[in-house]
């Protein structure tokens, strides 16, 4: 299994970043305030408008680090990585099964199970804990539809009818989502969602943090050789990575829904920590995010036990992991896909 | 694996400056400058050995010297920071 490394953020909007030897230097006003050896990393993430050289960059694609620029409010910009690395006969594969409409639904399916499967954890976790203090008559009814749509997933479907059950299960799962909220209930409730841009505070925190799963997911599956452009559930879009989005289904709701729900339950952020803009949209105050993304490197480096692998790997590996099985399944080594599914 | 790595070079001719200048910079490019001539490298024995290498072809081992301590994977017991000069943990949160 791969070793896990580092990912810098750099949020301080005056950083410059530079190379010195193997070095990646910080600066800030010509003075050096940041320096590591560039093997520490395996990807930069930078937020709001910044610079860094052509030296720089030359050497991330070299070592193979992925370097993303997103704007403050966490909304992906560009990735920068070298040539496509890997097999190119596992990507001819991949755009193959991706052009055949009932190839592609079995594989989307498998995504979505992972999805809702979890998504209905979520719930279950959450009527375990708090089911003696708060109504989860909804919670537990919106958790068993999402049992049998799973099961209904299992199917041969075409590919709208797996976008149909998705489409329903999420859309269930965000109307008893508020009620998972109990901590600042005025500054933080889920009437659905939104984004681009996110107009309330909890939206404007999932699309944070959905913003740092996919560039986790997409250097996963650029890591294995897959191409992260060509998804099987969302189709081709200039721009879009595809398959990137479709591996982070299944994370979404382990990942990210249950972090920014402990962030809130556990008042570590407040809603003094975001701002509206004029023009309707929510971003996050720089100390929120700071608070954010330190949660979000913390549960990277939780362990946990891999369903299919039967090993303990470490959270932040998991994307990597389930690229790995995808490219295994693509490769033919395995029957089918096995969705990440947290029990 | 975290090696602590550390270096005395004679630097009483021009030669010997240079070789302390490069010595430095090996260093620099595999890890952290903790002291003036002590580093903390987080390494896996594949980048140990080029580094070992590369040090021991700058050096001269009549006059100079080098020593590696291997602080092994549960290195942050063994590492206590007293005084001046902040160090980043290469595992911890990275945020500028």
């Amino acid at each position: 299994m791969r070793k896990m490394l580092n990912v810098l953020y750099i949020t301080n909007p005056e950083a410059y970043l530079a190379k010195d030897g193997e070095n990646l230097v910080v600066r800030v006003q010509d003075e050096e305030i940041f320096r590591t050896p560039i093997h520490y990393l395996e990807g930069i993430v930078t937020f709001g408008y910044m610079g860094a050289s052509p030296a720089l960059l030359g050497m991330c694609v070299e070592k193979g680090v992925t370097v993303s620029f997103l704007t403050a409010h966490g909304k992906h910009q560009a990735t920068v990585h070298g040539t496509p690395k890997g097999n190119v006969l596992l990507r001819r594969k991949q755009y193959r099964l991706a052009d055949s409409e009932s190839e592609s639904a079995k594989l989307a399916s498998m995504f979505i199970i992972g999805k809702i499967a979890n998504c209905r954890t979520v719930l279950r976790r959450f009527m375990s804990d708090y089911g003696d203090k708060v109504q989860i008559e909804e919670v537990d009814r919106v958790s068993k539809i999402m049992a049998r749509n799973v099961l209904r997933l299992g199917k041969e479907l075409l590919l709208d009818e797996v976008r149909g059950i998705e489409g329903e299960s999420a859309q269930m799962y965000f109307s008893v989502f508020d009620q998972l909220i109990i901590c600042h209930k005025d500054h933080f409730f889920m009437k659905g969602r939104n984004r681009r841009p996110p107009l309330d505070n909890m939206n404007a925190l999932l699309s944070f943090l959905y913003s740092l799963l996919l560039h986790e997911t997409r250097s996963a599956l650029e890591t294995v050789g897959l191409d992260p452009y060509v998804g099987f559930l969302h189709r081709d879009r200039p721009g879009r990575t595809g398959l990137a989005l479709d591996l982070m289904e299944e994370f979404r709701p382990y990942l990210v829904d249950r972090l920014a729900l402990s962030l809130i339950n556990r008042r570590q952020v407040t809603g003094d920590g975001f701002l509206k803009k004029e023009s309707g949209g929510v971003i996050m105050k720089e100390n929120v995010r700071k608070i954010v993304i330190e949660a979000w490197q913390k549960r990277k480096r939780e362990e946990i036990t891999h369903p299919f692998l039967e090993k303990k790997i470490y959270v932040g590996l998991l994307p990597y992991a389930q690229a790995l099985l995808l490219a295994r399944h693509l490769r033919g080594d395995l029957d089918r896909y096995p969705p990440f599914v947290w029990k | 694996m975290m090696m602590l790595i550390t270096y005395d070079v004679n630097t009483t001719t021009d030669a010997g400056k240079k070789r302390l200048r490069r010595v430095a910079k090996q260093c620099i490019n595999y890890g952290q400058r903790v002291q003036n001539s002590v580093f903390e490298c987080l390494l896996d024995p594949a980048q140990f050995a080029e580094l070992k290498n590369t040090l021991e072809e700058i050096i001269d081992k009549e006059k100079d010297s080098l020593r590696y301590y291997y602080l092994g994977s549960n290195w942050k017991k063994r590492i206590k920071h007293v005084g001046a000069k902040e160090i980043f943990d290469p595992e911890g949160t990275m945020i500028i």
